[in-house]
């Protein structure tokens, strides 16, 4: 028995150590382009990734969703070629030698239960809700009930876009810190008292999106910038190094104007 | 002399594999002190343990932990009061009363229990005691410490029942016949002779739940809401598991430091309950 375990312990142990080394690699010049980053970035880069390899068959393409704050330390460390961030880079990111391009703009979207007679506010509201100073959905125009605001972790780039673009960073009262976009959709598609806030990409039929300030949140409102909670979706290198020629071509194809329309496949509105 | 010389090189092979279990608990404890001591000494010990609000990534961040080590603490308790009492009856009934279909069922359910993914558990959690929880005691929301420590009590009984269930049957078929030849009656037979006699077997069975209880993370992490607050009933709580998972992947700087050291405090923790099952083993073995 204690040897059957020792075995498997052998074994499990050799295969972290090789996922270890599959990790995020450095980029072999030609060879390989390695992306690592935020999770909300996946669809976008998924389709984009998918795309690039089609067209460069000899190009290995890698994307590790570490997360945007992960992403932007890989980079810097020179883990990977690009990192990924669901948020502009902080000043003093930028201060220490990494520069951003903007990709693409996703929409936050704020979900409420399919229930709620509540379908329009606008950002001050929402800002005064997540703050705690609106605690009642009849002061918004909704049935007699406490509101459970739902968010994510500390760190989220869906938090910190939401945050910063209503002005409630650091002052949310939060009853759930949630860890992914699926289960903020489903704790509130259960709850008729729950709000909550997600990328528009993935919100479905369980739940409604609220307008914001009268404008419903859609790709088109997204890119016309007349809806107001939206963040940016960054590739993040570094400033004094040179791209290899592989993540150029990479970094190239997706800050092209011809990506638009794949870009557009992953819900989110692409830059240029 | 062939098969010494194989005899030697199996020697060999499973001393080499042995030392890599050991090595691996080395690195991890050693690891773990390296990059989980950087943050306690900037944040300080008592400011760290004993701090009640975890603001990681607010402009002036504070990292105390106090919320997070009740909460661990309640939760395991919690899990324990509902958990340890059906745990052990079900363990006396299986091994001394029932009859034999009966316990082959029930404990190959057991087994099933102990085989159920944490996150399944997470999940029914989520979408069933959640909802019932809101609706049963009327409040706005249902994830919070309540449903976590449903969800642990069901999540340790396995380990509560089966190791009790090997130590009650331990006991000498004598001490209970003797018992019976007295004349006391079968319960009185279970409770005063057989549980007594199996007593470090069931302690130790206990400290399995409780390492079970204190170190669960993903099926906690759906179903406690996570917002670090002071531990209540109803309130949304984090747990020290589901602080580390929680931020772990955004993090960076003193935060994953902090959240390293959150680690070191639960290891401690696990090492001291392993220290205890320990004493209860040898106590049993010895006594």
């Amino acid at each position: 028995m204690k040897k059957t375990k020792t075995l498997v312990c052998t074994i499990l142990t050799g295969v972290l150590a090789l996922g270890l080394l599959a990790g995020c690699a450095q980029g072999q010049p030609g060879g390989s382009v390695s992306t690592d980053g935020s999770t909300s970035m996946e669809k976008v880069i998924g389709v984009l990734g998918e795309a690039f390899q089609n067209e460069n068959k000899n190009i290995t393409f890698t994307y590790n969703p570490t997360g945007s704050g992960s992403g932007i330390q890989a980079v810097s460390e020179g883990r990977c070629d690009i990192g990924l961030s669901s948020r502009a880079l902080k000043q003093e990111e930028l201060d220490s030698g990494l520069t951003e391009t903007v990709l693409a703009y996703d929409g936050i979207a704020v979900v409420i239960h399919p229930d709620n007679p509540v379908s329009d506010l606008d950002v001050d509201t929402i800002a005064k809700i997540y703050t705690g100073e609106i605690t009642n959905w009849k002061d918004v125009g909704g049935s007699n009930a406490e509101i459970v605001l739902i968010g994510r972790e500390a760190g989220s780039g869906t938090r910190d876009g939401f945050e910063s673009i209503t002005g409630t960073s650091e002052k949310c009262k939060y009853r759930q810190e949630l860890t992914s976009t699926g289960d903020v959709i489903t704790t509130v598609s259960q709850n008729p008292d729950a709000i909550g806030y997600a990328s528009l990409a993935s919100v479905g039929d369980s739940v409604k999106a609220l307008a914001v300030g009268g404008v419903t949140p859609s790709e088109e409102t997204v890119k016309d910038g007349s809806y107001a909670i939206q963040r940016p979706f960054v590739l993040v290198t570094k400033a004094d190094a040179k791209l290899s020629d592989a993540a150029q071509k990479f970094f190239d194809f997706a800050t092209s104007p011809d990506s638009a329309g794949l870009i557009a496949q992953a819900g989110v509105v692409a830059a240029n | 002399m062939k098969g010494r010389v194989l005899e030697r090189a199996v020697h060999g092979a499973f001393l080499a594999l042995g030392l890599v279990t050991v090595g691996c608990v080395l690195l991890i404890t050693v690891y773990l002190i390296v990059s989980g001591l950087p943050a306690i000494r900037e944040i300080g010990l008592w400011e760290f343990l004993f701090g009640d609000t975890w603001a990681s990534t607010a402009a002036e961040p504070k990292f105390g932990i106090l919320p997070f080590l009740l909460t661990s603490v309640y939760g395991m308790a919690g899990a324990m009061v509902i958990g340890v009492p059906v745990g052990f009856f079900t363990a006396v009934y299986l091994s001394k009363a029932a009859p034999k279909p009966v316990k082959t069922v029930v404990e190959h359910m057991v087994s099933l229990l102990a085989g159920i993914p944490s996150v399944v558990y997470g999940l029914v959690g989520m979408l069933v005691l959640v909802p019932w929880v809101r609706s049963t005691f009327h409040v706005p929301d249902g994830a919070g410490l309540l449903v976590a420590i449903l969800v642990l009590a069901v999540m340790i009984l396995p380990s509560i029942i089966k190791v009790s269930v090997t130590a009650l049957e331990a006991v000498p078929r004598e001490y209970e016949d003797g018992s019976l030849a007295l004349g006391a009656t079968a319960a009185e037979t279970w409770f005063r002779v057989s549980v007594p006699a199996a007593k470090s077997g069931i302690a130790a069975a206990v400290v399995l739940g409780v390492g079970r209880a204190i170190g669960e993370a993903t099926a906690v992490m759906m179903v406690a809401g996570n917002a670090p607050n002071l531990p209540g009933l109803f309130q949304s709580v984090r747990f020290l598991t589901t602080a580390i998972v929680s931020e772990m992947a955004y993090s960076g700087g003193l935060q994953r430091q902090a959240l390293f050291s959150i680690a070191l405090v639960l290891y401690l923790f696990i090492l001291l309950i392993n220290a205890t099952l320990n004493f209860f083993l040898k106590r049993d073995k010895e006594g």
